[in-house]
C-alpha cells in the first residue's frame, strides 16, 4: 500500500518520492511472483515431458474402472473418472452439510448450557469441550470407527422396532418407495415453505402496528406437518417401504447408513460442536450484562430477553468465527480416507489419481474444489453477517 | 494428511530443476545407498524383522542392488509406501527403484513413464473368506462386502468380475494391508481380496490363520516386479540384471554357499561370466566384475530368496508353481547372460 509520509509527499527526484517508490516496489513484487509461477509452470512441463508422463485432462473422459461403495448418483464401474469426481464431490457435501447442522445444533445447545446455573451441567459441558478440542481429529475418527465395528456381525444384527437393523456394516433402514401421487405431498411441503416466511411477515407488520402477537412458530409447525399429510390423505397414503431382509451375506433391499460414514459425521460433528460451544458462550458473554438487566426492568421475560436482546447481539460477535468453524469441519472431512469413507479425497484424489497417474491434474482439481466450497460457505455467512450486523443510524 | 503427501509429491516433481532422468547411477553412489520403495508391511515381501530390519522377497531385490552397486547388501534405505503414494514417489524421484509387488501393466509402464524390469513374482488375484461362511466358490459372492486396498490393480480387476458373473458387492476401501486386516477380521467385510501371495501373507499374520481359506478361483494375470524411473537406460539395466542374475544363478546352480568356490574352480564359461571371472559384463554395466558374485553371495540366487522368505518352510507356505525355473516346469526365464 502506498503511504504518505507525515509531511506530504516531496516532489524531489523521483527516487525519493515515497508514491513512486512504492508502486515500483510493488510492480516489482508482482514480476517477481509472476517470474516464478511461469518458471515452475515451465519446468513442471518440462520435466513430466521428459519422464514421458502425458498430461492433461483427457483422462476425465476414460472410464474408471472401479467402484465407489456409496453414491448419490447412479454410478457403476463404467462410468468416467469425470463422474467418480461428482460421486466424490456430492459424498463430501452430503457429510460436510450434515455434519455443519449437527455442530451448529449441538454446539449451540451446548455453549448454552456452558453458562447455566447449574454447577453439574455447566462443568460437564466444560469437560466435553476440553476432551474433544484437545484431542486430535484423527484419532477421534478412528476411535468411533472402532467403536461401531465393534458392533455385532451382520447375522448378530441387533433388530430396532423389527424393521430396522444395526450391525457393524452400517444401520439398516426401510427405504421409502414413492408411489402415484407423491407430487401432491411435495408441493404441498413447499406450498407449506414459502407460506411460513409471509406470514412471520405479516405478523410482524401486524404486531408493528397493532401490537398483537401472531404465534408464528405454531402456525409454521402446524402448517409444514398439517398440509403434507392432508394431501398424504387425499392420495391415499402413496408411499410404501422397502424393507431390509437378511439375505446372503449382507440384509437385501432398504438403505443403509455405513458405518465410514457414521463415524465420520460424528467424529466431525462432535468435534466441530465444542468449538462452536466456546464461541456461542463467549459470544453471549460478550452481551453487556446491563442490557440484560435493563430487559428485566422493563419486565420482559428471561425467555424473551435471551430471543430478543441477548442472542440478536451476540449473533455478531459468533457468526464471524462460525465461518471458520464450518471451513474446518469441510476441509476435515477429507480425513475420511483414513477410514474409507468415499469422499473426494478418497475416490478422485486417490484411486483416480493413482489409476492415471495424473497427480498434477487431480490434486488442482480437489483443491480448486475445496477453495470454492470455502470461498461460497464465506460468502454465504458475509452475506448473513451484514444482515445481522449492527445498523448504525 | 495424505493429500498433504501428495502435494508434497507434486511439489517435489516441479521442484525436480534438472531432469530426473539421468545419472542415477552416479546419484546413489555420491549417497552412497540405494533409496528402495517397499510396502508399509506384508509378510514374507517386506516387513520388519524382529530385529527392527527390513527383511522379504522385494526386500532382497533392493539388497541384491546394493550388492551389485557397493559391494555391500546392507546400504539401502527404505521408504514404505502404500499402494496409493508408491508411483508418486518413484515419479518424484524420492526413491531410485520401487520393489513392491507391482503388477506390471501397459498403463503404469507406458503412461506413468516407468520401466518394469522384469518379473519376479507371477501372482494372479484370489480371495479370501472365513471358513465359517461356508463358501468354496468364488461366484458364490454375489452380494458379499470385500475389503479392498486402494490404488491396486485389484479394485479394477474385482469390478470387472463382479460385472462379468452378474453379481453386485459392496467394496470396503483401505488403505494399508495391516488396516485391511483388522477390518476384516472385525468381519466388516466377508471378503479379503488381493494378490493370492498377499492372501497367503495375510493369512499367516491372523489370529488363527485356519478359520480363513484362499478360494481356488485366480481372477486375473499379476507379473509383479520391480520397476524404474523412465528415461535413465543404465539405472535400468542395471536392476534388470541385478534380477536376471539371480535367476541365471538358480539356473547354473550358483548358490550363497559355493559362489567363492566356483568363481575359482568353475571351467564353464557362463558361470566365470556371471561371476566375473571372465569377460567385462560389471564394466559395461558401471559396476565392478565382482557385481553379480556379490549379489549371490550376500543375499543369494533367486530360489534361495523364495525359500528364505516365502518358501514351504516359512508361515507363508508358497509353492514355487509358475515362479519354478523354465527347466521345472514353471515360467521363470531369464535371457541369457553373454
Amino acid at each position: 500500500m502506498a503511504t504518505q509520509s507525515i509531511d506530504g509527499p516531496k516532489r524531489g527526484s523521483l527516487l525519493s518520492d515515497q508514491r513512486t517508490r512504492a508502486i515500483v516496489f510493488q510492480a516489482l513484487a508482482f514480476f517477481l511472483v509472476a517470474v516464478f509461477f511461469i518458471y515452475i509452470g515451465t519446468n513442471t512441463a518440462r520435466n513430466l515431458e521428459a519422464l514421458g508422463i502425458s498430461t492433461g485432462f483427457g483422462f476425465l473422459d476414460s472410464p474408471a474402472g472401479y467402484d465407489v461403495a456409496m453414491s448419490l448418483i447412479p454410478y457403476t464401474a463404467t462410468d468416467t473418472h469425470g463422474r467418480v469426481f461428482f460421486v466424490g464431490l456430492l459424498n463430501t457435501l452430503s457429510v460436510a452439510v450434515t455434519g455443519i447442522i449437527a455442530a451448529t445444533i449441538l454446539g449451540v445447545i451446548l455453549g448454552v448450557l456452558r453458562l447455566s446455573k447449574n454447577w453439574l451441567v455447566s462443568k460437564l459441558v466444560y469437560w466435553y469441550v476440553e476432551v474433544v478440542r484437545n484431542v486430535p481429529l484423527l484419532l477421534q475418527i478412528l476411535f468411533w470407527y472402532g467403536v461401531l465395528l465393534g458392533l455385532p456381525r451382520v447375522r448378530d444384527a441387533i433388530p430396532v422396532f423389527e424393521t430396522m437393523f444395526l450391525s457393524n456394516r452400517g444401520f439398516y433402514l426401510p427405504r421409502p418407495v414413492p408411489g402415484d401421487g407423491i407430487g401432491l405431498i411435495i408441493i404441498a411441503f413447499f406450498v407449506a415453505v414459502i407460506a411460513i416466511p409471509i406470514i412471520a411477515r405479516a405478523a410482524r407488520k401486524r404486531q408493528e402496528q397493532t401490537g398483537q402477537i401472531f404465534p408464528v412458530f405454531w402456525t409454521s409447525a402446524a402448517l409444514i406437518i398439517g398440509l403434507p399429510a392432508l394431501a398424504a390423505i387425499v392420495t391415499g397414503f402413496p408411499l410404501t417401504f422397502d424393507y431390509p431382509e437378511k439375505g446372503g451375506f449382507n440384509f437385501k433391499g432398504g438403505m443403509v447408513l455405513r458405518p465410514e460414514f457414521v463415524a465420520l459425521w460424528f467424529s466431525l460433528s462432535i468435534y466441530t460442536a465444542g468449538f462452536i460451544a466456546e464461541i456461542v458462550r463467549a459470544g453471549i458473554q460478550a452481551v453487556s450484562h446491563g442490557q440484560t438487566e435493563a430487559a428485566f426492568s422493563l419486565g420482559l421475560k428471561p425467555n424473551w430477553t435471551m430471543r430478543m436482546i441477548v442472542l440478536p447481539q451476540a449473533l455478531r460477535v459468533i457468526v464471524p468465527p462460525l465461518t471458520s468453524q464450518y471451513l474446518n469441519l469441510t476441509k476435515n472431512s477429507s480425513l475420511a480416507i483414513a477410514i474409507g469413507y468415499p469422499d473426494l479425497v478418497s475416490t478422485f484424489g486417490g484411486t483416480s489419481l493413482n489409476q492415471t497417474g495424473q497427480a498434477i491434474e487431480i490434486i488442482m482439481m480437489t483443491m480448486l474444489v475445496y477453495l470454492t466450497i470455502s470461498l461460497l460457505i464465506s460468502m454465504l455467512m458475509n452475506y448473513y453477517n451484514k444482515r445481522i450486523a449492527l445498523v448504525e443510524r | 494428511m495424505k493429500l498433504g503427501k501428495f502435494l508434497f509429491a507434486a511439489a517435489a516433481v516441479t521442484a525436480l530443476s534438472t531432469g530426473a532422468s539421468a545419472g542415477t547411477l552416479d546419484d546413489v553412489k555420491a549417497k552412497g545407498f540405494v533409496q528402495c520403495g517397499v510396502t508399509t508391511g506384508l509378510a514374507g515381501f517386506g516387513a520388519p524383522n524382529d530385529q527392527g530390519e527390513w527383511a522379504g522377497f522385494d526386500v532382497d531385490f533392493c539388497r541384491a542392488m546394493a550388492a551389485a552397486i557397493f559391494g555391500d547388501a546392507a546400504q539401502v534405505k527404505y521408504t514404505p509406501t502404500t499402494s496409493k503414494e508408491r508411483f508418486t514417489a518413484l515419479q518424484s524421484g524420492e526413491i531410485d527403484v520401487l520393489a513392491r509387488n507391482t503388477t506390471w501393466t501397459f498403463s503404469r509402464d507406458v503412461n506413468l513413464g516407468f520401466e518394469f524390469v522384469g518379473v519376479n513374482y507371477y501372482d494372479g488375484q484370489g480371495f479370501m473368506v472365513r471358513k465359517s461362511l461356508g463358501v468354496t466358490s468364488a461366484k458364490e459372492l454375489d452380494g458379499a462386502s470385500v475389503c479392498i486396498q486402494t490404488g491396486t490393480t485389484t479394485e479394477l480387476n474385482l469390478a470387472d468380475y463382479f460385472r462379468t458373473n452378474g453379481m453386485s458387492y459392496e467394496s470396503v476401501v483401505i488403505e494399508t494391508s495391516a488396516e485391511g486386516r483388522g477390518v476384516y477380521e472385525e468381519e466388516r467385510c466377508d471378503v479379503y481380496t488381493t494378490d493370492a501371495s498377499g492372501l497367503a501373507a495375510q493369512r499367516s499374520t491372523m489370529a488363527d490363520p485356519s478359520e480363513h481359506i484362499i478360494l481356488p478361483e485366480i481372477i486375473s494375470k499379476e507379473p509383479l516386479g520391480p520397476l524404474v524411473r523412465h528415461g535413465d537406460n543404465q539405472w535400468g539395466d542395471i536392476a534388470r540384471w541385478t534380477l536376471g542374475a539371480m535367476i541365471v544363478a538358480e539356473e547354473l546352480g550358483v548358490t550363497s554357499a559355493n559362489a567363492e568356490e566356483m568363481a575359482s574352480t568353475s571351467k564353464n564359461p557362463e558361470i566365470l561370466r556371471l561371476l566375473g571371472g571372465e569377460g567385462d559384463m560389471g564394466a559395461q554395466l558401471g559396476l565392478p566384475a565382482d557385481w553379480a558374485k556379490n549379489i549371490i553371495m550376500q543375499v543369494g540366487n533367486y530360489g534361495e530368496s523364495f525359500e528364505r522368505n516365502l518358501g514351504t518352510t516359512t508361515p507363508l507356505a508358497l509353492e514355487r508353481g509358475l515362479n519354478a525355473l523354465w527347466t521345472d516346469g514353471g515360467i521363470l526365464y531369464a535371457p541369457p547372460m553373454r
